[in-house]
């Protein structure tokens, strides 16, 4: 089911718990699925000696593939138009993550309604770990 | 980047839905999503991302027979040395600095189905500095890349932004 133009209004929020408890096993799935095999992400003892982090840390591409479910969950599927994040700081192991859009416009593209939202993505101490835009197009 | 063929498969796409933790079975099941609106499976948003699995030069997929910059009997690899493991891009680290991706942006012009076959062609973006006092000097470059289909047609635009961090980012 995709999302209506006469359902939505500026300023209208949708949000989702994207991951609640990250496991390093899903840094591990998705370093297998996506081909980034980077060691920061996966290899404790390399994030630590090699790395100097405090321990592995999650992708960037995964927040944002965990952030588009909320996305589509929200627009319906293929109905993107454009989504684009900045990663502002690291997400770990053990964090629950929130992806939240807030409706900035509708608007009339090539004849189709178009929703336009900033996204953000935050962890459970309410810090910003992605920070970005989307648009899909309305029924 | 350059991808010459990235195939996209179905057994791929579920696979990445569930690495991103996404149920949906329109990523799934070919029957469900032959009576939703795309008519048949979909890839989610990010998959485009799982190209580099096609891209012969990916720095950070192990290669059979060369030396990968990971731990094995030592943090740097038992078979790198520590000054190889410091050098490349994303992830691979410099002087105490680190490579980050900083962000990515998707324009989407059609589905990713299964039995796409894609090519990708990159080329660099912008690139700019600025100052941080979690990491010291930041450099950002931006690298572009248009995915086409078998077609011919332009299925997704990316682009990139990969941080070049003076030193490793403070947890502070």
């Amino acid at each position: 089911m995709s999302l209506k133009s006469t359902d939505i209004n500026v300023g209208d929020e949708y949000a989702e718990v994207i991951v609640n408890d990250l496991s390093r096993t899903q840094l591990v799935q998705y370093a297998g699925t996506s081909g980034d095999y980077n060691p920061l992400h996966t290899d404790e003892l390399f994030a630590k000696e090699i790395g100097g982090y405090p321990t592995v840390f999650a992708h960037g591409m995964l927040t944002m593939g965990m952030t588009g479910k909320m996305l589509t969950n929200w627009v319906g599927d293929g109905r993107l138009k454009t989504f684009g994040l900045d990663f502002r700081t690291q997400v770990w192991p053990g964090d629950t993550l929130t992806a939240t859009a807030i409706v900035s416009e509708i608007i009339e593209e090539n004849g189709e309604q178009v929703v336009k939202a900033d996204v953000t993505t935050s962890n459970q101490n309410g810090q910003v770990v992605a920070i970005g835009y989307a648009s899909a197009i309305l029924d | 980047m350059a991808v010459e063929k990235f195939p996209v498969e179905a057994g791929h796409i579920m696979m990445f839905a569930r690495s991103v933790g996404d149920a949906n079975p329109i990523y799934a099941d070919e029957s469900y999503a032959k009576t939703t609106e795309t008519g048949g499976i979909i890839a989610p948003p990010t998959f485009i991302q799982a190209s580099s699995q096609y891209d012969p030069d990916a720095s950070l997929r192990p290669k059979i027979g060369q030396k990968w910059f990971g731990s094995g009997a030592k943090p740097s690899g038992s078979n790198a040395p520590a000054e190889e493991s410091l050098a490349g891009d994303a992830g691979g680290t410099s002087g105490g600095g680190t490579g980050l991706h900083g962000g990515q942006h998707y324009t989407y012009h059609q589905n990713m189905k299964p039995g796409d076959v894609l090519t990708a062609e990159s080329k660099p973006g912008q690139r700019w500095e600025k100052e941080s006092k979690r990491a010291g000097k930041l450099i950002f470059s931006e690298s572009i890349t248009e995915y086409k289909n078998q077609n011919g047609e332009l299925v997704v635009t990316a682009r990139s932004v990969g941080i070049q961090t003076e030193r490793v980012v403070d947890q502070g």
